[in-house]
């Protein structure tokens, strides 16, 4: 297969889920296919980096990178040459690429040729020349240096800096925030990020094909469902595994049930922000409903461990069908009452219009993904551009708003939630009957990809097996690369005290990010 | 104004009565005195530390807030220094990036301070465990008074931990 009149042979790749096709290709191949994805407006889904001396001694590295396409997803790999394995910076067409390019430069020591060259994920707490995803490097723990890293100044008249973080005053994940502000105005912020990286990519080498779905399910608890979904359709690619049609009913299920759970909570966080403590009382409340009505029928609050490697772990009854049923009128309705109340509160509205916007060209330009891209009006949502099953027959309708605001991002999560209502009813009506389960067999020397929308936007998990069928490569991909350097423009021109509610508004993973 | 008093009246007040204390979580002898405990116990503040969980643990942790749980009405409520708290309550393994950030949170925190592990990742390392990116369980960066496991742990687990921290060793 070629895309975009160029010469690059794709061959397509088996038992995918959804179309995926894979080339080899130069440098100069990856650069054009950038050029040409970026003039059709397709986007950047991921980027990581392989360890292959043991299979090449000259190509001893590896880059791939993931875009999605009208057709599918095609993942292109460049080899990169053992002594000096630096690959062309594709941050220029899609920006996202730079903080992924610098995690790749920080953890195989494959650098871009150029951008920004400043650390990542190495927070001086292994030396410089010492990358933790070359096979041959010991996985020993060092002491901590002091290293410093070159905030961006800006500098002029009554111009200053606040340093936030990495411990957040809240309950709340860590990072680094450097705001410059004149007054109470944001002129730039700039974040560093990588506090919670904890080796999840070297800690999948050598598990078993089955075993790895617990430690993907952890790589942002809130997503736990999303992730254990795309590491299973990984895995059941490289197994060559079809699971029965009722496990991909009861998949979809759940995840509409975390996308609901997660919308729940932020929109009252959100009312929370702009001091409407009631928002985040009647939220919270429902949230909690929710939440153990998991616990219930399926026997975990946030749902983790349920979706397995070849099909699900829980079935649910009749009985149990009509509890979730009656759970979505019943929330449906208090969801209704509950917008009505935020959309005719003046002080919320006040706070939530026009605060850390980011207009529909920002947001292409930037490549922004998922709920927040959304917002600002980029079409992007896997369960209707490329649906995998059951998401063929449902026909979810996509949650669009153009004001890029935090009033949009909270619109969307409203309309999210009635449409996920929708989609649970619908689900747990048709889901057709049969085994929850088949049977995984790892198979040595195969790759596999997953790729689906979670709440917070698409999360795609790669997965190669090594010659003993354990996993050789795990790569987890969250949504919040693409989306956290758009927060540093949806700061700018706010007031510091606004930061809170924007941030919220977006709501990304720190630990999906930081591996 | 009057759909939210409507809203509110006919939620009425859903909270649930608090858990009892669970011994078991304890990884020390009860290092404060019998009177001091009383007294934290009737008003702890608390200061949560993110060392590097998934997130799991945190959104539990919230909804120890919300109103089934209703932690401040207990008397237990989190603040947004170490400076302000009795207790650390920290998630995660600790990731290495993290350590510094954790020891200082310990350090700042006046005594005397009683530190809650969070987890099984906090209590063991968990599935991430210790590697070149993580120096495991809380307890090797700092003294740990009790530990909660699960993954994560309810909030009802959360709070007999919570509780078994500042409960007398001998009750009144």
């Amino acid at each position: 297969m070629q895309f975009f009149n160029l010469p690059i042979d794709f061959k397509p790749l088996d038992d995918h889920a959804t179309l995926t096709c894979a080339a080899r290709v130069s440098g100069s191949e990856l650069l054009a296919f950038c050029g040409a994805a970026h003039q059709a407006e397709r986007r950047l889904v991921a980027l990581w980096g392989s360890d292959e001396r043991d299979r090449d001694a000259k190509f001893g590295y590896a880059l791939h990178v993931a875009f999605d396409l009208a057709d599918g997803l095609v993942c292109l790999t460049l080899p990169l040459l053992t002594e000096n394995p630096e690959f062309p910076d594709i941050s220029l067409p899609f920006p996202a690429a730079d903080r992924m390019q610098r995690a790749v430069r920080d953890l195989l020591g494959a650098a871009p040729d150029a951008g920004d060259q400043r650390p990542w994920l190495r927070h001086a707490n292994w030396p410089a020349d010492h990358y933790p995803l070359r096979r041959d490097t010991p996985d020993a723990r060092y002491e901590t240096q002091n290293e410093d890293y070159r905030f961006v100044r800006v500098e002029g008249d009554g111009v200053h800096e606040v340093a936030v973080g990495p411990i957040h005053a809240g309950i709340i994940e860590p990072g680094h925030f450097r705001f410059s502000v004149m007054g109470e105005s944001v002129l730039r912020l700039e974040e560093r990020l990588g506090w919670k990286h904890k080796g999840i990519e070297r800690r999948f080498v050598g598990m078993g094909l089955s075993d790895g779905a617990r430690l993907a399910g952890r790589v942002s608890g809130d997503s736990t469902v999303a992730y254990a979904w795309a590491y299973s359709q990984a895995a059941e690619t490289i197994s060559g595994t079809m699971p029965p049609s009722r496990a991909l009913w009861l998949r979809a299920l759940l995840l509409e049930r975390e996308r609901v759970a997660n919308h729940l909570g932020d929109l009252g966080y959100l009312g929370n922000d702009v001091a409407l403590a009631f928002g985040l009382m009647q939220f919270m409340r429902l949230k909690e409903d929710w939440i153990r009505l998991n616990a219930r029928l399926f026997g975990h609050r946030l749902l983790m461990d349920r979706v397995i490697p070849g099909g699900v772990a829980v079935d649910l009854d009749a009985a149990g069908a009509q509890e979730i049923i009656d759970q979505c009128h019943a929330v449906g309705r208090e969801v209704r009452n509950l917008k009505r109340i935020y959309d005719e509160h003046a002080g919320l509205q006040d706070r939530f219009l026009a605060t850390g916007r980011v207009t529909p060209q920002l947001a292409k330009q930037l490549g922004v993904i998922g709920l927040a891209g959304r917002a600002s009006a980029q079409h992007w949502d896997l369960r209707c551009n490329h649906p995998c099953q059951p998401y063929d027959q449902l026909a979810p309708k996509m949650a669009i708003e153009r004001d890029g605001d935090v009033a949009a991002r909270a619109l969307v999560r409203f309309a999210e939630i009635v449409e996920s209502l929708r989609l649970i009813e619908r689900i747990v009506s048709e889901m057709p009957p049969g085994s929850i389960r088949a049977e995984l067999r790892s198979e040595p020397d195969k790759r596999g990809i997953g790729w689906i929308e979670g709440w917070r936007g698409d999360v795609l998990v790669a997965l190669e097996t090594g010659a003993d069928g354990k996993i050789r490569r795990g790569h987890c991909h969250d949504p919040s690369w693409q989306n956290w350097p758009v927060l540093e423009h949806a700061a700018i021109d706010n007031i510091v005290p606004d930061f809170p509610l924007i941030n919220k508004s977006f709501n990304l993973s720190y630990s999906g990010q930081d591996l | 104004m009057i759909p939210m008093l409507r809203q509110i009246l006919r939620v009425g007040i859903v909270s649930e009565p608090a858990p009892a204390v669970d011994d078991a979580l304890r990884a020390t002898t009860q290092r404060l005195s019998d009177a001091l405990a009383r007294q934290l116990g009737r008003a702890l503040v608390i200061r949560h530390v993110d060392a590097g969980s998934c997130n799991g643990c945190e959104l539990e942790i919230h909804a120890l807030n919300n109103p089934y749980y209703n932690l401040e009405a207990i008397g237990i409520k989190f603040a947004a220094s170490p400076r302000h708290a009795d207790m650390l309550l920290v998630t995660g393994p600790v990731a290495k990036n993290m350590e510094v950030a954790l020891r200082r949170a310990y350090d700042a925190t006046p005594e005397p301070k009683l530190v809650v592990a969070v987890g099984d990742c906090g209590c063991t390392g968990g599935i991430f465990g210790e590697s070149y990116a993580s120096c495991g369980r809380v307890a090797n960066v700092i003294p740990v008074d009790v530990s909660i496991p699960g993954c994560p742990p309810t909030p009802l687990q959360l709070m007999q931990g919570i509780l078994a921290a500042i409960a007398p060793a001998k009750p009144a």
